[in-house]
């Protein structure tokens, strides 16, 4: 991270009165061991407690920190309920953190047009609660949906298991109140299937934070479907498994979900969630949705073409019990890893058809880097999570990983792929991002930041290499 | 009323580095140019500059089935990709409409201007709009620099998302050289219930109650009296989601059209045949579906007619009303035709949001000479 700039530490007491001034007694947080709270997201290796916290109930009350803070020239980092695996609202010492936390209004619930009205502050599990007794859901299921804030959610442009069918959250997005960096308030869309004239909110979906705090959304919302069953799909090999997922998708089942899971993740789930998944290279979860006839009549469909394959097994679930037992080491296997030591979790995608040969070479650098990964992801739609393995009390070990981490993310781009699938780049990816974008593509990203943010306050250093955006934040500081 | 669109006349560059050259050098001129592929979706005639074509930028760059990805450049016809898909059984699941019977063209609608236009058909209303299709772009900015953003898989986050800006900006803001879009299986299995003799009021409410329920209903179109639904599904699918929703709504004897009826009509729909082969003034109106019927009725009262899709969150209205007439019942509404009546075509945007499009303009566009004043309020 950049040094932080010694003017803005030294004007520090100046800048905490104005926001105290301007705000709720209770809206400020400056206090060394409170502020301490908001030193990471969920990427937890990097830390930096900031200078203030702001936690604002209202539009108006983050408007008018983020007019303080431009007039004042502080750097703003937009923080949700920071679950960011990317350190995507990792603060510097310099900064505001503004938190969207406390906006958890849900504003309106309109089932006849499909949509609701909520501010940002509101988790993403709690819009489908709510929801509930209507028939509705919202869609998009990022797998810390019990925690994380559809404030966050927008800025990430996450997703979840449940993508392959219903979208991620641009998707999903109908409308957004914007408070831009000089404090002004703009409607961007609304409860309309738009966009009129250019697609703002399709560009500041995923920004993250690079262009403005959402503080209200206009989200799509979908008829909850009548049932949906899982079943568990063995295979003795990785190439294999990757056949049945594509031969699934071309014929015509298009399920809500594709999980795959390889050996090394699937011991470690069986010691910790006693699961009784099978002993074998790959399983597949593959969930469907509609009336108990539609579900008999898709799985019956899968059976057949997974058949054709010789799976190891072929569990269907009969009912509730048996759905969860399935679910249940997927939905574990985040907490099973961490039993067997620290990890870093990664994000690519990889278009389908490069699965065996990626998941091949995968297997090849952990033995040149010596360090042991497991395999657990979005199959349907190539969205990967190798988790590397590594001992954080071992020296260098850290800085292993992280190199093994960075040649997995360069073979995904190589095979025609991405860097991040729905994590987003935040400080992780950064550098990497050259090796995506060349120049002038990254020019024209960083162009269209100076339009929302002309003075290269909001959330510094993420998303944009360091060298590569240094000319542009310097031209910002004279501005 | 045959318009005839120089698509092969003019400028047509063979190469993105070509093309590149060619805009670099009229950005240094000044020289504004019309940037067209078929020219079958967006009226340009009043756009100032020489023509240019992307008809030279042609062909299917690569179509991976198993993985629903399709790369192709922009002046590839629409039908020779959509030819393709159906031979893999896929097809793009937002249903691009083709509007040349409504603008009077005779061009070849392309793969290019249906992601300018961000073309979306009466399946929006279940799979999403293009842009939500839209995996990555290359393009031509208008300072000549080739740039691309986004990829070819499905799910992708790294940095800004230009290509929703691209996709919708009509090529005001680059040039597209190549599109990577997500195909989606095409199953033959549909139907359509049919509820005859209602009003657009009783239409919305059919659509409300329908599409409240989990059936994927693929399709909502009310015209001339009639309630439309499009019900999709596998095989025995089909028929358990056609008889719930006729046991749902049993106000009015419904007719069911089979698979082959259903593909015509909403061919028909999808494509406005109803507004075609006259040059009166269209208007597409984004409205929340409740308010179609009041904002639908107030326009016919300025006479001409009207029809309804995506369950009625998309007003077509064809009729006499001025612009500040139309402008004055609803504020999304967007001049599809211009049928003599001159005046910006896109509503008019919050000045916060003008002054961010007009710096996003600046930043692909310095000179503004790619289509220039075509999306100006």
């Amino acid at each position: 991270m950049p040094t932080p700039d010694a003017g803005i530490l030294s004007r520090a007491p100046a800048i905490i009165a104005a926001l105290r001034a301007a705000l709720p007694q209770d809206a400020v947080i400056w206090d060394p061991e409170e502020t301490r709270a908001y030193e990471c997201d969920a990427l937890t290796t990097y830390r930096c407690p900031p200078l203030a916290v702001v936690l604002p109930r209202t539009t108006e009350e983050v408007a008018t920190a983020m007019r303080i803070c431009h007039e004042m020239r502080v750097p703003v980092v937009p923080r949700g309920a920071g679950t960011s695996l990317a350190g995507g609202a990792l603060p510097t010492a310099d900064c505001v953190i503004i938190g969207t936390m406390r906006l958890r209004e849900m504003l309106e619930i309109d089932t006849a047009n499909r949509f609701v009205r909520v501010q940002t502050g509101v988790t993403n599990l709690s819009v489908s609660g709510e929801l509930e007794s209507h028939g509705f859901f919202y869609a998009p299921d990022p797998s810390s949906q019990l925690a994380c804030t559809i404030a966050g959610n927008i800025a990430m442009n996450s997703g979840g298991a449940h993508c392959l069918k219903y979208g991620v959250t641009t998707n999903n997005l109908l409308g957004a109140t914007v408070v831009l960096t000089t404090g002004e308030v703009v409607e961007l869309g609304g409860a309309e299937m738009g966009p009129m004239g250019l697609d703002l909110m399709g560009l500041l979906c995923g920004s993250e934070g690079q262009l403005g705090i959402v503080t209200e959304a206009v989200l799509r919302i979908l008829p909850r479907p009548e049932g949906a069953r899982p079943v568990l799909i063995g295979f003795d090999g990785a190439e294999v498994a990757g056949e049945c997922v594509a031969r699934i998708i071309r014929s015509g089942v298009l399920p809500v979900a594709i999980e795959y899971m390889d050996d090394v993740c699937l011991r470690a789930v069986e010691a910790f969630a006693h699961a009784g998944y099978p002993d074998c290279a790959a399983v597949l979860i593959v969930e469907v949705e509609g009336s108990p006839e539609e579900i008999d009549l898709q799985i019956a469909r899968i059976r057949e073409i997974a058949d054709a394959l010789n799976p190891v097994e072929f569990r269907e679930s009969r009912n509730a019990d048996e759905a969860m037992a399935i679910w249940k080491g997927r939905k574990s296997a985040f907490g099973a890893m961490g039993r067997l030591g620290d990890y870093i979790c990664l994000d690519g995608t990889v278009p389908v058809g490069q699965l065996p040969y990626t998941l091949k070479m995968i297997g090849e650098l952990s033995r040149q880097h010596g360090l042991e990964v497991a395999n657990v992801f979005h199959a349907g739609d190539g969205n990967m999570h190798p988790l590397i393995l590594f001992n954080a009390n071992k020296p260098g070990d850290l800085e292993k990983a992280e190199a093994f981490g960075n040649d997995i993310l360069r073979l995904c781009v190589d095979v025609g792929g991405c860097l991040t699938g729905e994590h987003g780049v935040g400080i992780e990816k950064r550098d990497l991002m050259t090796k995506q974008y060349d120049g002038p593509d990254l020019d024209i990203q960083m162009a269209v930041k100076d339009v929302f943010d002309p003075r290269w306050l909001l959330n510094p250093a993420k998303v944009f290499p360091l060298e590569v955006s240094q000319p542009w934040r310097e031209e910002a500081a004279t501005r | 009323m045959i318009a005839d669109i120089p698509s092969r006349a003019g400028l047509a560059p063979a190469s993105e580095a070509e093309l590149g050259a060619l805009i670099a050098d009229r950005r240094s001129s000044g020289q504004p140019l019309r940037i067209a592929g078929g020219g079958t979706r967006t009226q340009t005639d009043h756009v100032p500059g020489e023509a240019l074509s992307t008809a030279a930028l042609s062909g299917v760059v690569t179509y991976e089935p198993g993985e629903m990805t399709l790369i192709a450049r922009p002046g590839t016809p629409l039908d020779e990709i959509e030819t393709m898909l159906a031979a893999e059984g896929q097809a793009f699941a937002f249903e691009p409409a083709d509007m040349r019977g409504v603008l009077g063209r005779n061009g070849a609608p392309t793969i290019g201007g249906m992601v300018a236009a961000n073309a979306s058909g009466p399946r929006r209303l279940l799979a999403g709009a293009c842009r939500d299709h839209l995996l990555g772009v290359r393009f031509v900015d208008g300072q000549g620099r080739v740039l691309k953003n986004g990829g070819r898989v499905m799910k992708n986050v790294t940095g800004l998302d230009l290509g929703k800006l691209i996709c919708g900006a009509h090529g005001t803001l680059g040039v597209l050289t190549e599109v990577a879009l997500k195909t989606l299986p095409y199953l033959p299995d549909r139907c359509t219930l049919g509820f005859h003799g209602v009003t657009a009021h009783e239409a919305v409410a059919i659509f409300s109650a329908a599409l409240a329920t989990p059936f994927e209903v693929s399709g909502a179109v009310f015209r001339d009296g009639t309630a439309w639904l499009r019900v999709e599904g596998l095989g025995p699918q089909l028929g358990y989601r056609r008889d719930r929703l006729l046991g749902l709504i049993q106000t009015r004897e419904a007719e069911v059209l089979d698979a082959t009826a259903t593909v015509t009509l909403w061919r028909e729909l999808r494509d406005l045949a109803h507004f075609a082969g006259s040059d009166a003034p269209l208007w597409r109106i984004l409205v929340k579906p409740s308010e179609a019927p009041a904002v639908a009725g107030a326009l016919a009262a300025l006479g001409g007619v009207f029809s309804l899709d995506w369950g009625g969150g998309l007003i077509w209205y064809c009729g006499p009303g001025t612009a500040q007439e139309v402008r004055g019942i609803t504020r999304h509404a967007t001049l599809v035709r211009r049928g003599g009546l001159t005046g910006p075509a896109f509503p008019p945007e919050a000045s916060a949001v003008a002054r961010l499009s007009a710096g996003l303009r600046q930043v692909f566009d310095p000179a503004g000479i790619l289509n220039s004043g075509l999306m100006d309020q």
